[in-house]
């Protein structure tokens, strides 16, 4: 486990924020570099030459990319703490099923809320609460999705949770009023250290959307 | 009572992923075939958020999505391991199964859809194969991960076999050997080992199938 750990990220990115939270939760050190998308370095470039996006992981010079790939990737190397994938297979396949499931749909929702008006948005925000409520019903009780602990689907789902401001604020909603149990488990990731220094001001994000909204020329 | 069951489609190649998985590990199975235009009860219930098969059932709890069942086929019996021992070189292969799953979305399109849409689907189609070719095959590897087949050869088994099929429906020629000449040797390298070869989709019925399929897609609609 020894080497040196580069991320190269994007500090509003939700999967970034992801490969954050692990590395915080296993208390690994490493630099931390953001990139420019709009003028990606060379280093991105040769690391991520499929895709040519964040985040990248790179471990002794060697890159992982694909934020639950990285995630799994930190889990198994760094093994000896703060275990995040479940021992049990079911239940690691139970946590990828709905890591994919949240890969799936909230992202691209989520980003129909803040370019769209009227109907379609109505729609988007319909269909997220629907997702996130699905959510809940896999929280179920627990104090994590993980069970007494933090763990991979609590990694995979809290950097959403910084988002959910600025979506509220675009599509006049309340996420609290429809999901408080999910909000209340937010809450609870956000007491954790290795969550509340990877995860940006929520305030900060909705900043970044507006300009992401101008720059789109939405209104 | 079977403890492990399979409810899967005979034309699916995310099904056959798990049929070679299990008996590349020796594992009997149940096999029940599902008819997706008419799904069973067991299948909705097994299956309540995406409904669609595979769909895997170990001692009673399903396990869904193709790449979800290899990967916990691959945990809970580990002989004939399917993915790398290091981390950093399952990173990687997971990385490629990820692409194989995301991407290899865009063949079904060719055979579904006809001019502007159906260039679009190619091109897609093109850019990954070009992207594997360049990215993901090592020259003078028989496999992706060396010398045996594992879970990403597997993860690309639609552009082994069934993209051959989807062209000649489609009256579409991408796939050739000249212009993908380590992808053609891979896919000829993979339709040779004996599980794959053995249990594979009857070549005409698929044809047969596929070519009814795309006649009710692609009809006009009646007024």
């Amino acid at each position: 486990m020894e080497g040196a750990v580069v991320l190269l990220d994007f500090w509003p990115s939700m999967f970034g924020m992801r490969t954050r939270v692990a590395l915080a939760e296993k208390q690994i050190k490493y630099e931390y570099k953001e990139e420019d998308l709009r003028n990606k370095s060379e280093l991105l470039l040769q690391m991520n030459p499929v895709h040519k996006k964040i985040p990248v992981l790179i471990h002794n010079g060697k890159p992982v990319c694909e934020s639950l790939i990285q995630v799994q990737y930190i889990d198994e190397v760094w093994n000896d703490r703060a275990p995040l994938l479940p021992a049990n297979p079911y239940k690691r396949a139970t946590a990828r099923f709905w890591a994919d499931f949240i890969d799936k749909k909230l992202y691209d929702i989520g980003t129909r809320i803040w370019k769209t008006k009227g109907e379609e948005q109505e729609t988007a925000k319909k269909e997220y609460i629907e997702c996130l409520k699905l959510l809940e019903g896999e929280l179920g009780d627990k104090a994590y999705f993980g069970g007494d602990n933090f763990g991979y689907l609590d990694v995979a789902l809290i950097p959403f949770y910084c988002w959910f401001y600025a979506y509220e604020q675009c599509g006049n909603f309340s996420i609290e009023a429809e999901c408080p149990k999910l909000i209340a488990w937010a809450k609870r990731c956000m007491q954790k250290e290795s969550v509340a220094k990877s995860l940006p001001d929520q305030q900060k994000i909705y900043e970044f959307l507006l300009q992401m909204k101008k720059a789109f020329g939405i209104e | 009572m079977a403890a492990v069951k399979l409810l899967g489609t005979w034309r699916s190649p995310y099904c056959f992923k798990v049929i070679w998985a299990l008996k590349l590990k020796g594992i009997p199975y149940e096999y029940i075939e599902e008819d997706v235009f008419d799904k069973s009860p067991l299948l909705l219930q097994y299956n309540q958020i995406h409904k669609k098969v595979p769909v895997l059932v170990h001692d009673g709890k399903p396990i869904c999505e193709s790449t979800i069942i290899l990967l916990y086929i691959e945990e809970t019996w580990p002989q004939n391991p399917l993915l790398p021992i290091d981390p950093y070189e399952r990173a990687v292969a997971l990385f490629w199964i990820k692409y194989a799953d995301d991407k290899t979305q865009s063949i079904p399109k060719i055979y579904r859809t006809t001019g502007e849409e159906q260039e679009q689907a190619v091109k897609e189609c093109s850019e990954m194969l070009e992207t594997v070719e360049q990215h993901g095959l090592i020259e003078g590897k028989k496999f992706f991960g060396g010398d045996e087949i594992n879970m990403v050869d597997i993860a690309f088994c639609m552009v082994a076999h069934w993209l051959g099929v989807l062209e000649e429906v489609a009256g579409i020629k991408m796939f050739e050997p000249h212009k993908f000449p380590k992808l053609h040797s891979w896919a000829q390298n993979f339709k040779s080992v004996p599980v794959i070869k053995e249990n594979l989709p009857d070549d005409e019925r698929m044809f047969a199938w596929l070519k009814h399929r795309r006649e009710m897609l692609l009809a006009p609609k009646s007024n």
